[in-house]
């Protein structure tokens, strides 16, 4: 019995903890590329730079804010930074927007073609960060590291297996529950939000009905900045931040919006998830866990890991291939949004 | 000033920059730069190949260049008997596993009925021939990498000349790429980039990790050359002889002499590879193939099978990018897995394309030519701009020196710039695709 608890425990600190807050980054993520595929129907490569963009945003006013003594106690500094990362980042988002996106939508282009401009936009904007920020990675959580740690953890319940509940993972999955839910509560509930899926499942009866598009369009783009501000930040916040790791994030990003239905918020947040526990759990060595699991004379001798975690996004892209091949449109039909 | 002239003036101008870096910075330099755009103007006819002529967005463009490199070592690199005796028979026994479960699969997939029973059966084979594989995999991996792994620790290669490998990379790039193809042609453009995408960044993590295959992060280094060697054209009396008669010094010579038999070698593989374009794409398949890109609807219409045909470019265009990846890792002398980068391998050759004029094989050449040496030539310009930008503050100046050392990501900044500026200015590019009318007006 105590050997299956401890199972258990090892189970929740290593795999589940994990992408529960790898999960609530990648749904985040997703449901900005999925509201921009909805609304401007093009896949947007650069949403990886939004977020790298939105983080440094954050990281700068943290900085600011930690150099003037602010801090909000046991939370991190940066949750005080976010509304102004996101007021910054929806301003450049808009005037991308303004100077790139808004052309071609007159012209009515191709959506290949938006999609090579978001191509070049993803590659200013990774140059503007390095060149503000620099490429080296940048720590900036403060405030309390552990709700509770391992040794705690191990005192308290008398089990040889540690579980250490980091804050970051916290405020990950509570900051996504929150967000999600004010999401949908606008979408759904609001007049601007219902007016938005109008739009997203009818352009021209949209337009008949005297809903403005411009308007449409600017306030999806401010929703991707903010969700993008808070994924990017809440990634750093959980491990560091490097703006290169944000092109490796396009993929398993992409791969969530695509596996729950591209277009569908709900989708967006199952593939989040989807994507992250097998992500985690391919890459997880499971010899301890079989360790407490089987007679000692079944255990393997190996690491028990299905795959190196250097392969992590190969696991990405079978998801995407198995989605494509299986069901094209996802797991939650897509373009509903 | 038609469209001809222009053309020619592009290509002189670019002619006398070449001259001009040979005077100022020297002919080696400016050699090294032709080389290599030469092999960028190869992987950009490519690229063409796949946008220009049939409207396919491939993000992928590092993965198959990677895998051609690949090939240069897997050719040309001596094998290590060693190795092979330690692990050889594992690796081959595992990759007859894979043979057979692959072929178990695809008989799943013939003889039984569309549903789920016939998907758990597939996925059940595939995750049981997972695990029989990892058996005669894992020891033999264990076994060949511990074989003197400070200067070996892999497989090795052929031994073959190295030349061959660019033939076989290209023919290697084009498996892939039909692998890719027919699981995301047919459906919304969208996967292609997103699937591309994701198979480049896979192939560089295999080969980062698989150092029985490739040495991984660890190099290979010293692969044969199809060319000789400046040590041993030192020594030869006619070269000594030349170099007098020349007037140089045998050593500056003999690294001169080393690049421009890179380039002869390099330019008779673009003018063929260009020649095979141009005809490609002046006849009936090239007309078919524009044909689809600007109406699939139509073209269906007129019976031309869209998918069958996306696939067909899109395999041949990787091909092209296969065989300019092994001329680069052949003209470096040494694989590098982490040297592939997306901005540089991806990104930079589909600023070239766009720049050079999507759809005209020599417009993309040009491109390959203007943006490589651009790309080399901006370092000491940016870095000079930066300079003299702030050449006012103090030496010691945090901004000075932050711009300073900035100035390497402006890069970035500007490439991205030129690709949005031209898709949006001049999208039609520096030598534009020729319609059929302007055919007509010629003859």
């Amino acid at each position: 019995m105590e050997s299956l608890l401890n199972a258990i425990v090892l189970l929740l600190n290593f795999l589940v903890f994990p992408a529960l807050a790898y999960g609530s980054q990648l749904a985040l993520g997703a449901l900005g590329v999925t509201l921009i595929y909805g609304v401007l129907r093009f896949s947007n490569f650069g949403h990886g730079e939004t977020m790298s963009f939105g983080a440094m945003a954050c990281i700068l006013f943290t900085w600011a804010l930690q150099s003037w003594g602010v801090s909000l106690g046991p939370l991190p500094t940066a949750l005080l930074a976010l509304p102004a990362g996101i007021a910054v980042t929806a301003a450049v988002v808009l005037a991308t927007d303004k100077l790139v996106y808004s052309y071609y939508r007159k012209q009515k282009a191709a959506p290949v073609i938006f999609l090579i401009a978001s191509v070049g936009v993803m590659f200013v904007m990774n140059g503007i960060v390095r060149f503000i920020i620099g490429p080296d990675d940048r720590r900036f959580a403060d405030g309390e590291r552990f709700i509770f740690t391992a040794r705690e953890f191990k005192e308290w319940s008398g089990l040889a297996e540690g579980l250490a509940l980091r804050s970051t993972v916290l405020i990950t999955v509570l900051t996504a529950v929150v967000v999600v839910a004010a999401l949908f509560w606008f979408l759904n509930r609001t007049r601007t939000g219902k007016s938005m899926r109008a739009y997203s499942d009818n352009e021209d009866l949209a337009l008949l009905s005297g809903i403005d598009p411009d308007r449409v369009v600017r306030i999806a783009w401010i929703l991707t900045a903010a969700l993008a501000t808070i994924a990017g930040t809440l990634y750093g916040l959980d491990k560091s931040y490097k703006p290169f790791t944000f092109l490796q994030l396009l993929l398993p990003i992409f791969a969530a919006a695509i596996v729950g239905g591209v277009g569908n918020p709900v989708g967006a947040i199952a593939g989040g998830f989807v994507v992250a526990f097998s992500e985690i759990a391919v890459t997880f060595a499971y010899k301890k866990f079989l360790s407490y699991t089987l007679p000692p004379a079944l255990v393997p001798d190996g690491l028990a890991q299905l795959l190196s975690t250097d392969y992590k996004f190969a696991v990405s892209f079978v998801i995407l291939v198995v989605v494509l091949l299986v069901k094209p449109t996802g797991l939650f039909s897509g373009k509903t949004l | 000033m038609t469209e001809t002239t222009r053309a020619y003036l592009s290509f002189a101008v670019m002619a006398l920059l070449f001259l001009a870096v040979g005077f100022v910075q020297g002919w080696s330099l400016a050699l090294a730069i032709l080389n290599l755009c030469l092999i960028s103007a190869i992987m950009s006819l490519g690229v063409n190949i796949q946008w220009g002529y049939a409207g396919l967005f491939n993000v992928g463009v590092m993965g198959f260049a990677a895998v051609g490199g690949l090939m240069a070592v897997l050719v040309s690199y001596p094998p290590v008997a060693e190795a092979w005796a330690a692990g050889g028979a594992g690796i081959l026994v595992s990759g007859l596993l894979a043979a057979i479960i692959a072929a178990a699969c695809y008989a799943a997939y013939r003889f039984m009925r569309k549903g789920q029973a016939r998907m758990w059966t597939i996925s059940a084979i595939i995750l049981a021939g997972y695990f029989i594989i990892r058996i005669a995999y894992d020891p033999a991996v264990d076994a060949i990498e511990s074989v003197n792994p400070a200067a070996t620790g892999f497989l090795g290669g052929l031994g073959i000349p190295i030349i061959i490998s660019w033939a076989i990379g290209g023919l290697a790039a084009a498996g892939i790429a039909w692998i890719i193809g027919k699981i995301s042609l047919g459906l919304r453009s969208d996967y292609l980039a997103i699937a591309t995408l994701g198979i480049s960044e896979i192939i560089i993590a295999m080969l980062k990790n698989e150092d029985w295959l490739t040495r991984g992060v660890k190099n290979v280094i010293g692969l044969p050359r199809p060319v000789p060697y400046e040590v041993d054209l030192q020594q030869a009396e006619w070269f000594l002889n030349l170099s007098a008669s020349l007037g140089m010094s045998p050593v500056d010579f003999s690294s001169i002499f080393v690049k421009l038999c890179y380039a002869i070698l390099f330019t008779i593989v673009l003018l063929v590879i260009l020649y095979l374009s141009e005809k490609a794409l002046n006849s009936p398949w090239g007309r078919m193939m524009r044909a689809i890109r600007d109406n699939e609807i139509s073209a269906n219409a007129m019976g031309k099978d869209i998918t069958r045909r996306h696939l067909q470019v899109f395999v041949l265009g990787s091909a092209v990018i296969g065989i300019a990846g092994a001329m680069l890792t052949t003209l470096d002398g040494q694989f590098t897995p982490a040297s592939y980068q997306p901005l540089r391998f991806t990104f930079l050759i589909w600023v070239m394309v766009i720049v050079g004029g999507s759809g005209n094989n020599w417009g993309a050449v040009l491109g390959g030519f203007v943006i490589w040496f651009f790309w080399i030539e901006a370092e000491p310009i940016g870095i000079w701009l930066m300079d003299s930008l702030t050449a006012g503050m103090a030496p010691d100046n945090p901004l000075r020196l932050h711009l300073i050392d900035s100035a390497a990501h402006m890069r970035l900044i500007v490439m991205g710039l030129i690709l949005l500026l031209v898709l949006r200015f001049s999208p039609r590019g520096l030598i534009p695709e020729r319609t059929g009318q302007q055919y007509n007006q010629q003859q």
